[in-house]
């Protein structure tokens, strides 16, 4: 776990990261968002601004729906049955709430990982040929050297290089979940929804999926919903802070790193961060 | 371990159904001792009446003497056609309106309660009626007269309940994981179920496909009525055909002196069902592995 405290890695946001999020260009922009599941509420008025190229770590305790605000993202909380979503989430210039929206498109634009791997019980290789080809994306050679290069970004390239054929189902967790990473960026999406990745991962492959994480940074945009406060203050550099009142997820606190963590505004929020609250 | 030395800490105490728990281990096994008995013994009676009359000519040669003499190569056929046909019609309907129950009408609709309710009553009615329902609607209304059409097609009413049901359970077996994670890709709902659910869902279908075929393949009162008992070799699907249960109930009912050959072609229907459910199983499991693999 040293590892974690390496000079390249970033416990002081702004200071040794690697460029482009220091902008803080909004990417989407998150108005009054509401969520009820039949006649339950589970989310107010949730306004949040995601910078381009930054991490945002979506924080709070169990309930407070963190997860529900993710799926609102990608337009997958359509899956579920009852589910209403009030509010505007803007990108790209659009009101992704609206029904025109076309979610083909916005889902290869919007990538999601979740917090159990899920690759398909396809071979390794077809986990990453099957959406692509779904896309109309190259074929035949080209599509094999995406295919290298992809796995080689997530760090797979290596272990798995031999048995591309092989069930992706027989792999390591944490190699499941860097191949689901390596399905989501293969569609180069220009953010990337993460639900708790590391969190049904032991803590040194958890470590791997977060470094991975981190390397994007700047790259590709980055929500992730995190239950570890030690893993949103190594990797974020925005988070926002859920919290349950009167029985309904609600925002309570956004801002810098820095900020959250020294110098919260409010008094939840700070307790929740010195772990006496949540 | 009743042996073994007096532990230093107390031991927990011992249940006082002991007595119980041997009398259930003891009928369990020998429930199971029965039935695979009384299946040996089934086997075995077929085997030996039937296979001193078994031979390649049997398998090749039409029946002469109403069946007391020569083979069942026409009937052979005639069960084969039915059940293609059966089989043709019931697969792509039961696949489709299993695909319907569990994914398109996930929220107990109406549509989906009736089809659920009607295929529960679908599955206990006995044969008779659907031969019955078979010869008003095949054979004579709509004119197919008793054919290995009529048969074929009675046939696939009777064994989609089955298929559906399995298929369904099937689908539903899959994890939602794979919907979720198929969904945030972009991929759209057709690719998904073709390329993912379909597949993940195949041992369902299999199991399926295995009974439906067995039912196919064993029934006998409603093909009477539909497809006819005429022993001779098929020229078309509109001719009509005997499938080996109605010569295996003709033989041993109504001609004397043909209980030899009833056995055999028993023997024949109990080999046939065997290789088919093997060759079922195999044919799927490599199905698979080519869909999981081939790029």
């Amino acid at each position: 776990m040293s590892r974690r405290h390496s000079p390249t890695r970033g416990a002081h946001p702004g200071t040794d990261r690697p460029a482009g999020c220091e902008d803080r260009q909004p990417v989407m922009e998150v108005q009054d968002l509401s969520v009820r599941y039949g006649n339950a509420p589970a989310l107010r008025d949730v306004t949040l601004t995601i910078p381009r190229g930054c991490i945002t770590a979506v924080v709070g305790p169990s309930g407070c729906g963190k997860s529900t605000f993710l799926t609102c993202l990608n337009r997958l909380s359509d899956l579920v049955p009852d589910c209403r979503v009030t509010g505007s989430v803007r990108f790209e210039d659009r009101d992704i709430l609206n029904g025109d929206t076309d979610l083909v498109a916005l889902r290869r634009r919007v990538g999601m990982i979740f917090q159990k791997p899920n690759p398909f019980p396809l071979s390794i290789r077809k986990n990453l040929t099957f959406p692509l080809r779904h896309h109309g994306s190259p074929s035949g050679k080209a599509l094999e050297e995406k295919v290298e290069q992809i796995l080689c970004q997530v760090g797979l390239w290596d272990e798995v290089k031999d048995r591309l054929d092989a069930p992706a189902l027989e792999l390591s967790g944490g190699q499941q979940q860097r191949l689901c990473l390596a399905r989501a960026l293969v569609l180069e999406p220009r953010v990337l929804l993460l639900d708790e990745p590391c969190s049904a991962l032991d803590p040194i492959t958890g470590g791997v999926v977060e470094d991975l994480i981190l390397s994007l940074r700047g790259q590709y945009t980055v929500v992730v919903v995190t239950h570890n406060l030690a893993q949103a203050r190594r990797i974020a550099d925005e988070v926002a802070v859920f919290w349950v009142r009167h029985g309904v997820g609600t925002l309570i606190e956004d801002g810098p790193v820095g900020q959250i963590f020294d110098a919260p505004r409010s008094e939840r929020t700070a307790e929740y961060v010195r772990g006496i609250r949540g | 371990m009743r042996d073994a030395p007096a532990p230093a800490v107390p031991s927990l105490p011992r249940g006082g159904t002991d007595w119980a728990d041997r009398a259930v281990t003891a009928a369990v096994w020998s429930v199971a001792l029965l039935f695979t008995g009384v299946f040996l013994w089934i086997v075995g009676d077929l085997v030996r009446h039937g296979l001193p009359h078994l031979s390649w000519g049997f398998l090749t040669d039409a029946p002469m003497d109403a069946g007391r003499a020569g083979g069942i190569a026409p009937i052979l056929v005639s069960t084969f056609l039915i059940v293609g046909v059966c089989l043709a019609v019931s697969l792509p309907l039961g696949v489709g309106t299993a695909v319907f129950l569990a994914e398109f009408s996930r929220g107990e609709s109406l549509p989906a309660r009736l089809v659920r309710g009607s295929l529960d009553v679908l599955a206990g009615v006995p044969s008779i009626v659907f031969g019955l329902f078979g010869n008003a609607l095949f054979s004579l209304y709509l004119g197919m007269g008793f054919s290995i059409l009529s048969g074929g097609l009675t046939l696939a009413c009777m064994v989609l309940p089955i298929l559906i049901r399995s298929t369904e359970e099937g689908l539903r077996a899959v994890p939602d994981d794979y919907r979720k994670a198929a969904a945030a890709l972009g991929l759209s709902r057709t690719a998904t179920l073709w390329r993912i659910l379909l597949p993940a869902a195949t041992p369902g279908l299999v199991v399926g496909l295995v009974l439906g075929i067995g039912r196919a393949l064993s029934e006998t009162a409603a093909l009477l009525f539909t497809s006819g008992y005429v022993a001779r070799m098929p020229g078309s699907l509109l001719d009509s055909g005997r499938s080996l249960t109605v010569h295996i109930y003709d033989l041993a009912m109504n001609v004397p002196g043909g209980e030899a050959n009833a056995y055999a072609t028993a023997v024949v229907l109990v080999t046939l069902l065997l290789v088919i459910n093997m060759l079922t199983f195999q044919i799927a499991d490599r199905w698979l592995h080519r869909r999981i693999t081939r790029t």
